[in-house]
């Protein structure tokens, strides 16, 4: 095989050097690289666009160019700049602990996208698209928050069932639409959607009970847990990751198990790539939806378990932010596999991360996160594009890419 | 001879020609019991309900009329129990169900609720024309985000991008309202030339949805969620800086109500459908026109068979790649103009995600009205009028809390999509690139 493709004629070192450069440049790496750069450039031309200072300058831009080209650098640098200190490492830190904070803030802030996006990502193989996960993580954030700020128990026992209530709310979540699935056919689609929005109304709904509300309070919110019922903090007082962050990597370690080296991750797959194969191949495809959804509910209620045992320590409509949706994203991005899926949250953990140093830093609104976020996701899913942008050449061996 | 083509005739009945279908009607008893035990018995006796249809632009009014809450729920509840009898007992002779036996049902349980939420109001009625106007109202978004949907589905190209080809029209029309009113000095016009724009930012989404699907095969499903996330991202930050800093380019201004003549003046009729602006009479334009293309025309029928067996399309000549880029570019503009809805038809400026998810509610009406723009709409006003009703009882004050009250519409749509419809069969091809 190797014949035909390389000329016999070729100097064995001149060959080496090409055989490398051509391995580079057809590489699955330099196209996700490639495909950050490209977000990150369509980002700087809004950027540019909202900047006040670029916009004066272009009114004069034919009699001094060079002001115009000055005040777009500035933009684009300084919103950069201000991402970076906000998500990795912050310069202006006065001690070596205040400069790496933000990149703890970004593993904390990954947490429940590695938690939710394993859970769609087993669905995506299993061939179910779950759009689930907001109300997954709503409703396994409630049932664990109810546990501890209600129920008085030692300090190791209560965590643990407090998650352990976390993960029954957000399975029971993801096993309706898997049953209705299982059962009815109804689409899971339509029914995980329809899902997120009873349970945001159903929270919002308990909110307004006594026993949900804070002694003496009105207002939407309920009392804090209790310290006991909190994730510890594991770096110390001064950084704010969590033991769910080392919880979430067990979890990924767990789902590549399962999905890689277990029988029924092989029946998930099996029923993903065509489930009339499956069904005739002794498969109960009904069963192995059930199971996913369920899977999927009670990983995505481990995420809810970082925000209410983790981060926000009090439930609100609102505690699930916009997590389920981002996991999407992040599943997509890590191609459903753990690994892939761990990288990808740790990536959006440090946008979203980045959020309010873009704010303050550079005045630009955390929306352009979103924006750099679905560029990257779209660039990657479409490799070509990317090569077409950098006129890089086509790969010689083309593979399916299965998304 | 004779006796092997007797045996298998004789054979036949034994077989099963076909399983009764009896979730449907079995759903419908179980609705029709809920009726009856908390919207009949649970009216307290004595009370009465008062309805009003009367708008004062009618050519005659019609006096409102009071009935007594509990013998009326009791009797609405009991014919809708009778009709789900009726519906059991064609289900077990495995015959179809007509759907106006469906429609009378609904009607019984409906006007049973409305009658309980009455129950007992004295000075309030229950406004049966603002119910109605509300729910065609409310219909309008996602009329055309379930027609761009379907247009896109029949092509073969699964266009969850909705909510945000709606967002990109609304913020779109909101901003180009702005500026031609603010230059031209018109505010009418203004509005028009929004109605203009927004099918653009629509089309514009649209195009990038077949760009990624078509020419690049990425996974569509995947390629809508993204640009849903995209059209957020770029329309909020622009509000929180091109926006807010120029405040000019994002107005309240609202499209002028066109009554038709003599029309509008009929009762109940005149106020919900003769009485709306240009984009209300837009929508049963292309409702109807793209009905009739799609099922009737030459373009429709190449448009069902690339949904459905695009290789096939292909071999007699039609091409498969074209069709769908621009059946998505114009779902695309069909969805951007509802989006005109949010902004313009409303009279409203400009907000943050201010879709808030109707296009996936829009996305459960084409499924729920099987892939068809008569379905749609019709699918469209169910949505729309649970909404309406949720935004009357909130006036009139009832016992459910609001939010259960606003469940509403999701709790019936799983019930519709797993008890009445069951499995929906979407076009065959639909969310496969094709690869020549």
């Amino acid at each position: 095989m190797s014949a035909t493709t390389e000329a016999p004629a070729t100097p064995e070192k001149d060959r080496d050097a090409r055989g490398m450069l051509k391995e580079i440049v057809e590489s699955q790496t330099l196209v996700v690289i490639l495909a950050i750069v490209a977000s990150l450039i369509l980002g700087s031309v809004l950027i540019v666009i909202a900047s006040a200072e670029v916009r004066e300058a272009a009114v004069y831009f034919f009699s001094r160019p060079g002001d115009t080209f000055a005040a777009i650098g500035d933009a684009v640098v300084g919103a950069y700049q201000a991402m970076f200190q906000g998500a990795v490492f912050n310069s202006n830190g006065n001690s070596f602990a205040a400069q790496i904070k933000p990149f703890t803030q970004t593993l904390t802030v990954a947490t429940p996208l590695i938690f939710a996006g394993l859970g769609l990502g087993i669905g995506f193989r299993a061939g179910l698209f779950n759009i689930g996960a907001q109300g997954q993580i709503v409703i396994g954030a409630t049932l664990g928050g109810f546990i501890g700020w209600t129920w008085e128990l030692p300090a190791g026992l209560h965590l643990l069932v407090a998650v352990i209530g976390c993960v029954v709310g957000g399975a029971l979540w993801g096993f309706i639409p898997g049953i209705l699935k299982a059962r009815t056919g109804a689409h899971e689609v339509i029914t995980t959607i329809m899902l997120n929005y009873i349970a945001l109304n159903l929270v919002a709904f308990l909110l307004t009970k006594d026993a949900f509300q804070r002694p003496g309070s009105d207002n939407p919110q309920s009392p804090l847990i209790h310290e006991t019922a909190e994730y510890p903090l594991i770096l110390g007082e001064q950084f704010p990751l969590h033991l769910g962050f080392l919880i979430a990597l067990a979890a990924a370690a767990g789902v590549w198990w399962l999905m890689e080296r277990s029988t029924l991750g092989f029946q998930f797959r099996a029923v993903g790539a065509n489930p009339s194969a499956a069904r005739t191949a002794g498969m109960s495809v009904a069963k192995a939806y059930i199971l996913v959804m369920t899977l999927a509910g009670a990983l995505a209620g481990l995420a809810g378990s970082a925000q209410i045992l983790g981060t926000e320590k009090s439930l609100t409509t609102d505690v699930a932010a916009s997590f389920g949706f981002d996991a999407i994203t992040v599943a997509l991005l890590g191609r459903s596999r753990p690994v892939g899926t761990v990288m990808a949250a740790i990536l959006f953990g440090g946008l979203r991360a980045s959020g309010p140093a873009l704010q303050v830093q550079a005045g630009l609104p955390v929306d352009i996160v979103l924006v750099i976020q679905s560029l990257i996701v779209l660039f990657i899913a479409a490799p070509p594009l990317v090569r077409f942008l950098f006129r890089l050449p086509t790969p010689t061996n083309v593979k399916e890419v299965a998304a | 001879m004779t006796t092997t083509v007797a045996e298998p005739i004789a054979a036949a009945p034994a077989v099963p020609v076909l399983a009764r279908k009896l979730r449907a009607p079995i759903t419908l008893g179980a609705v029709g019991l809920l009726s009856l035990l908390f919207l009949g018995f649970g009216t307290s006796s004595g009370e009465e309900t008062t309805f009003a249809v009367a708008r004062s632009t009618d050519f005659f009014q019609i006096s409102t009329w009071t009935v007594p809450s509990q013998p009326t729920a009791i009797l609405l509840s009991v014919v809708a129990l009778a009709l789900s009898g009726v519906a059991f007992w064609l289900a077990w002779n495995r015959r179809t169900i007509p759907w106006y036996l469906y429609v009378g049902f609904g009607f019984a349980v409906i006007t049973a609720l409305l009658t309980w939420a009455g129950a007992g109001k004295e000075g309030t009625s229950m406004q049966i024309t603002g119910l109605l106007i509300g729910s065609v109202f409310l219909a309008t978004p996602l009329v055309f985000g379930s027609l761009a949907g379907t247009l896109c589905e029949r092509s073969g190209i699964i266009n969850i991008a909705i909510e945000g080809q709606l967002l990109a029209g609304a913020f779109l029309a909101a901003v180009v309202t702005g500026y031609v009113s603010n230059a031209s000095g018109s505010r009418e016009l203004g509005a028009y030339a929004g109605l203009i724009a927004a099918p653009l930012a629509g089309a514009l989404v649209g195009a990038a949805l077949s760009l990624f699907a078509v020419r690049y095969w990425v996974d569509q499903i995947v390629v809508g969620v993204v640009l849903n996330v995209l059209v957020i991202g770029v329309t909020n930050f622009l509000f929180g800086t091109l926006l807010r800093e120029n405040t000019e380019l994002n107005q309240a201004i609202g499209l002028p109500r066109l009554p038709i003549p003599l029309l509008h003046q009929i009762p109940i009729i005149g106020p919900v459908l003769f009485n709306s602006n240009a984009l209300v009479y837009l929508m049963y334009v292309i409702v109807i026109v793209l009905h009739i293309m799609l099922f009737k025309s030459r373009w429709g029928l190449r448009v069902r068979a690339v949904g459905e067996h695009p290789r096939a399309a292909d071999t007699v000549g039609i091409k498969v790649n074209r069709t769908r880029v621009r059946n998505t570019i114009l779902g695309g503009a069909i969805a951007g103009l509802g989006g005109a809805f949010f902004t313009v038809a409303n009279g409203l400026a400009f907000g943050k995600e201010m879709t808030g998810g109707k296009g996936f509610i829009a996305l459960a009406a084409m499924i729920l009205g099987r892939w068809s723009p008569k379905g749609a709409l019709a699918a469209a006003l169910l949505f729309g009028f649970a909404d309406s009703l949720r935004e009357q009882f909130g006036i009139v004050g009832t016992a459910i809390p609001s939010q259960f009250l606003a469940m509403l519409p999701y709790l019936a749509t799983i019930f519709a999509v797993a008890g009445l419809v069951g499995h929906a069969r979407p076009p065959a091809a639909e969310g496969k690139p094709y690869k020549k």
